[in-house]
């Protein structure tokens, strides 16, 4: 009887875990649908070309947002550079 | 003024045929003129669930490409008077349909009809986006499973993005939930998301519960709409849908555990 209901138990949870998944995930896909303008990856492109003229950085070493308050959109941009870079401008 | 109902989920094998041929049905029932179009160029179904599969002989491609008339490829649906069928092509693919075809075929049937209902395809691509660009409203089949869900509102956001009437600036789709293959024990047992769980998901007025039911199988097997299976609780699911799209307050039905006889001698009918 105990493992029965052990059983009933554990199987009680995963309605809840759905939902619980579905909630994060539909928010994630929600922000990504507005804060994802359809030239984001081509402006992130391009940006990283004029940044690899100067400084050697990674292909994810840029990170690219846009946030929405009210009334306002802000576009966040990251560049992460490497600590011991090589400066390409020096080198020349 | 003729309306444009786009039945549609973004996943496969939710109902959506299966809803599309018993709202349809249901609708004409009801006395209005109603046409309803397979948009699945290439892996049509509808004919077969509506029981015309042998009586095709133009269809929905013929006829944007002007090798039939409208008059000539719709079938007239045997069960139900002001009932037509316009098939999609077997042969072809999904884009033979283009934006101004469909517009034209559909101005055609809004001259005749009360009702235009769009079966779509599964999916986000061409099929499924002409089905639903010229929609003024919107039944979204769900079932209640995490994928179903996710993909319903991917599909809530290309309406109110992509469609004609998002993209023209008007007042937008109205959308209805339609939840199919529900299960009330295995909500009890909490192992199924409920109709609660969904509509927080999805936060689209709920216009139905359809549960699961052996008689769906039944009903595409013999090609009837299950909803003239008046004897079974899909059918009546699907019967109360029709009534709270033409504006009926009816509180929602086969949500409990059946315990037969019981449930009947509690709630009356």
């Amino acid at each position: 009887m105990s493992f029965l209901d052990y059983f009933k138990g554990k199987r009680k949870q995963t309605a809840s875990v759905a939902k619980e998944r579905l909630q994060i995930i539909l928010a994630r896909e929600h922000a990504a649908g507005s804060s994802g303008p359809d030239y984001l990856p081509a402006l992130k492109k391009e940006i990283l070309e004029v940044v690899s003229k100067y400084v050697v950085v990674d292909n994810d070493a840029i990170q690219v947002n846009v946030e929405r308050d009210d009334n306002c959109e802000i576009l966040e941009l990251n560049i992460a550079l490497p600590e011991n870079q090589k400066e390409l401008a020096a080198a020349e | 003024m003729a309306k444009v109902i786009v039945v549609t989920s973004g996943k496969g094998g939710v109902g959506k045929t299966t809803t599309s041929a018993s709202f349809a049905t249901g609708l004409a029932m009801k006395g209005n003129k109603t046409v309803v179009i397979d948009f699945d160029v290439g892996l049509r179904n509808l004919d077969l669930i509506m029981g015309c599969e042998r009586r095709v002989v133009y269809d929905f491609v013929n006829v944007l490409n002007n090798e039939a008339t409208l008059k000539q490829a719709l079938i007239k649906d045997k069960h139900t008077e002001n009932l037509f069928v316009l098939p999609a092509s077997q042969t072809r693919d999904k884009e033979a349909l283009t934006e101004e075809g469909v517009e034209r075929i559909l101005n055609e049937l809004k001259e005749d009809f009360d009702y235009i209902v769009c079966d779509s395809p599964a999916g986000i691509e061409k099929g499924a986006l002409m089905a639903l660009y010229f929609a003024d409203e919107a039944i979204i089949v769900t079932n209640p499973e995490v994928s179903s869900v996710r993909d319903s509102d991917r599909i809530l956001g290309i309406l109110s993005a992509k469609s004609k009437r998002a993209i023209d600036g008007v007042e937008p789709i109205k959308e209805h939930l339609v939840i199919t293959r529900y299960s009330p024990k295995r909500v009890e047992m909490g192992e199924m998301l409920s109709i609660d769980d969904i509509k927080d998901l999805l936060s689209i007025p709920l216009i139905g519960v359809v549960p699961e039911s052996d008689s769906v199988l039944s009903a595409s097997n013999s090609g009837v709409p299950v909803i003239h299976d008046i004897d079974s609780d899909s059918g009546q699911a699907y019967a109360d849908v029709v009534d709270r799209f033409m504006g009926a307050k009816l509180p929602l039905r086969f949500l409990n555990v059946e315990k037969k006889g019981l449930l009947s001698r509690i709630f009356g009918s």
